[in-house]
């Protein structure tokens, strides 16, 4: 499913030395403005210098088609087919921005509402819909994507992204590990104890913070009383407070973060300041916790919008292009429909499989056990 | 064959676990430059550096969710708690990630994680430092719960659980830590080996079953009831999750009657479990219904108490009595009516 050559071999064409220190003032660096104007800034213009209108029109087409996957998906919920969704609607732009900075060799852990992310790491739609479709716990084999399973205690894969970046520091890979992870983890003991590790060992491991407002009902600032990336230094990791719907500006400081970890400089901490648009999850209702103009104002600042509007002044989306990208948005769509349902309901028997990588006799009489049940009810022995 | 300390057996199958394999490392607080507060590890980052032997900072999530990180690349880290007291900031990273890893994926993952903990009373420690949680992780499909008994097993055991692809909770009895014995290093042909019960002594007329720091005790109270004409069968179940209930079926099928003791206290414990897999398994072949002799349903009490928290080897016979439907101390408490007495007269 890859679509695009987005998992860059080696950034020599790019200006700056990731390793110099990036300067913490914390304004919320923007280089794609909600009307699609280009806004320049000295430092983070290196790192996207090399993105022409074709890398451009590859990651619209990418935040176009992820959600267009996320409006199915939501539709599948409605109509019974699948259980829960937990909708990305307005986080296109930091999930994708982030996620096609990475090669196939670094590994990702997310949480649960990284779909753009899963997407571009190349993970099957229909083993995308597995766990919501509760056929299976995760659907995809983590090794042949770069993708863990997701975490859906909050803030635990920060740990297992930060151990396994100390695993790439002992074999000596130049892979990295990123983490993502919601504003409401910031809160997490286990998202503290992972930056303290990533310190002391300058782990090459990327904290991807997706702030998007809210933890289910509860706002930002119930879980920050100052800029999340604030809190990062203090541990002794550089961060960086980028505008979350701005492709551009994720992208630059994800290259930033990833080149110093693969390079030997250690942790990076990105708050990508974003919007939930839609509701937790399809079990959710948003309205009883947020006002109506809060969203308008975030519609506003739509991230694929202001890359459309960006592409369109440099009459780099003519029609075909916008045909094109629709009709891949359409086709994934209808792979993730047809994928849901065609998955199969798992044997019965199932339940019992990879519990344990070894032999375990009580779990294989339990099986047989219940083997011996459900035969009782063929051939009408009921 | 050398003679060696329990936490020297365990140094020397850590030892061996680093020498055999470059993809073992340790983790923990303290292992490095200190050895382990009970020098378990001394010595080791001295010779295997400080990559592989690799002092934490104190935080066990992190311990716990570093080390299933770098089992995902392929390593297979060893995990020091400090204390049993402390493994509960790491709890949900044991029960919720690392157990469910390799079902979630589909087998996808291994997580060949162990997880020493030093566990139990017995050495007038401060709270948090002495205490029995094996059946919380017992409790959790996924993981293997095994504790070693004496050096031999300690130095074999825990080679087999760092060999182990499962994640293997490895409790060690840190009364036992300074207990001697004769340490061979073959280790079985059955890498499941550590996973089985062992008799380590046999007998006829009633089946006890103990593990961790309680082995010993038991087999002092076997030797004890001996003297009054009683053979016990003493069985160390070696591993807490799962429970090899054939080997105890067996041995009750032999004695008619069973005994469990351990250190943890008592409701949903591993003797509870046990009692239940032998009661629904050998019914009709139980003279008495099964004794638990535990701790108690209190918090492990202040180290002046632990005298009378711990089962000791009076406290067993006593249970060993009511197995035998003898006349005792508990079940003249226990009921209006004492019992018949089928065994002759009490002991005291």
């Amino acid at each position: 499913m890859e679509t695009h050559t987005q998992f860059p071999q080696d950034s020599d064409e790019r200006g700056g030395d990731a390793r110099e220190p990036v300067p913490v003032d914390h304004g919320c660096v923007q280089l794609l403005d909600p009307d699609g104007v280009r806004q320049e800034d000295a430092l983070y213009d290196l790192f996207v210098a090399d993105l022409g209108h074709a890398e451009l029109l590859a990651l619209y087409e990418d935040m176009v088609v992820t959600r267009r996957i996320d409006t199915e998906a939501t539709a599948l919920q409605r109509q019974g087919e699948i259980g829960l969704w937990p909708p990305s609607l307005g986080q296109e732009a930091a999930q994708v921005g982030s996620a096609r900075v990475l090669r196939r060799g670094d590994f990702v852990f997310t949480s649960y509402r990284e779909q753009a992310v899963a997407y571009c790491r190349g993970v099957e739609l229909d083993q995308l819909m597995a766990m919501w479709r509760g056929t299976a716990l995760s659907g995809w084999d983590p090794f042949a994507v770069g993708m863990a399973t997701p975490a859906v205690i909050i803030g635990a894969q920060t740990l297992h992204a930060t151990g396994y970046a100390m695993g790439c520091q002992r074999d000596g890979s130049d892979a990295v590990a990123v983490a993502y992870f919601g504003d409401g983890a910031t809160s997490q003991g286990d998202v503290n104890e992972a930056l303290v590790l990533a310190a002391s060992f300058q782990a090459p491991v990327v904290f991807f913070c997706q702030n998007n407002q809210y933890a289910i009902s509860e706002p930002v600032g119930l879980q920050a009383q100052r800029p999340i990336a604030d809190r990062a230094p203090g541990f002794g990791v550089p961060s960086m407070r980028v505008d979350g719907n701005d492709v551009l500006a994720v992208t630059a400081a994800m290259r930033i973060a990833v080149d110093r970890a693969r390079s030997g400089g250690g942790p990076t901490f990105i708050e990508a300041v974003t919007y939930r648009m839609g509701p937790h999850t399809t079990s959710d209702d948003p309205t009883r916790y947020r006002d109506e103009s809060e969203v308008v104002s975030w519609r506003a600042k739509d991230p694929i919008a202001r890359l459309e509007r960006l592409l369109e002044s440099e009459g780099a989306l003519d029609e075909t292009a916008r045909a094109h990208v629709a009709s891949v948005a359409d086709a994934a769509a209808a792979r993730v429909r047809a994928g849901c349902l065609a998955l199969p309901a798992p044997d019965p028997l199932s339940l019992f499989d990879e519990v344990y990588a070894t032999a375990h006799p009580g779990l294989e009489r339990q099986r047989e056990e219940y083997r011996s049940y459900l035969a009782m009810f063929d051939g009408g022995a009921r | 064959m050398t003679m060696l300390t329990l936490s020297k057996a365990i140094n020397a199958g850590l030892h061996h676990a680093l020498a055999d394999d470059d993809r073992v490392l340790l983790l923990g607080e303290d292992i490095g430059r200190l050895g382990g507060v009970f020098r378990v590890t001394d010595g080791l980052q001295a010779e295997f550096g400080a990559d592989r032997v690799v002092d934490m900072p104190l935080a066990e999530s992190a311990i716990i969710g570093a080390a299933i990180g770098l089992a995902f690349r392929g390593f297979r880290p060893v995990c020091e708690i400090q204390f049993d007291g402390f493994i509960y900031p790491g709890f949900d990273q044991i029960v919720a990630q690392l157990a469910k890893l390799h079902y979630r994926t589909k087998g996808a993952v291994r997580m060949p994680v162990t997880i020493r903990v030093p566990y139990g009373g017995g050495i007038g420690a401060v709270e948090h430092h002495s205490e029995s949680p094996e059946a919380y992780f017992a409790h959790t499909a996924g993981l293997r719960v095994v504790t070693c008994s004496d050096p031999q097993d300690a130095h074999t055991m825990i080679r087999q659980a760092i060999a182990c692809d499962d994640p293997v909770l490895f409790f060690e009895p840190k009364r036992r830590y300074w207990t001697k014995g004769e340490v061979l290093d073959d280790l079985p042909a059955d890498p499941l080996a550590f996973t089985r019960a062992r008799t380590v002594r046999a007998g006829t007329d009633a089946t006890l079953v103990a593990y961790g720091p309680l082995v010993q005790t038991a087999l002092e109270a076997a030797e004890a009831a001996a003297d009054e004409g009683v053979d016990l069968e003493v069985i160390d179940l070696r591993s807490l999750a799962p429970l090899d209930v054939d080997a105890i079926a067996a041995s009750v099928e032999k004695t008619g009657r069973l005994v469990i003791t351990h250190e943890a206290q008592r409701s949903g414990g591993i003797g509870a479990e046990l009692a239940a897999s032998i009661t629904e398994r050998c019914f009709d072949l139980l003279e008495e219904a099964p004794v638990r002799v535990t701790g108690f349903d209190t918090p492990y009490p202040a180290s002046a108490l632990e005298d009378h928290f711990l089962p000791d080897l009076d406290r067993i016979l006593d249970g060993v009595d009511r197995a035998l439907g003898r006349r005792s101390s508990a079940s003249a408490a226990g009921r209006a009516e004492a019992r018949p007495v089928t065994g002759g007269e009490g002991r005291r």
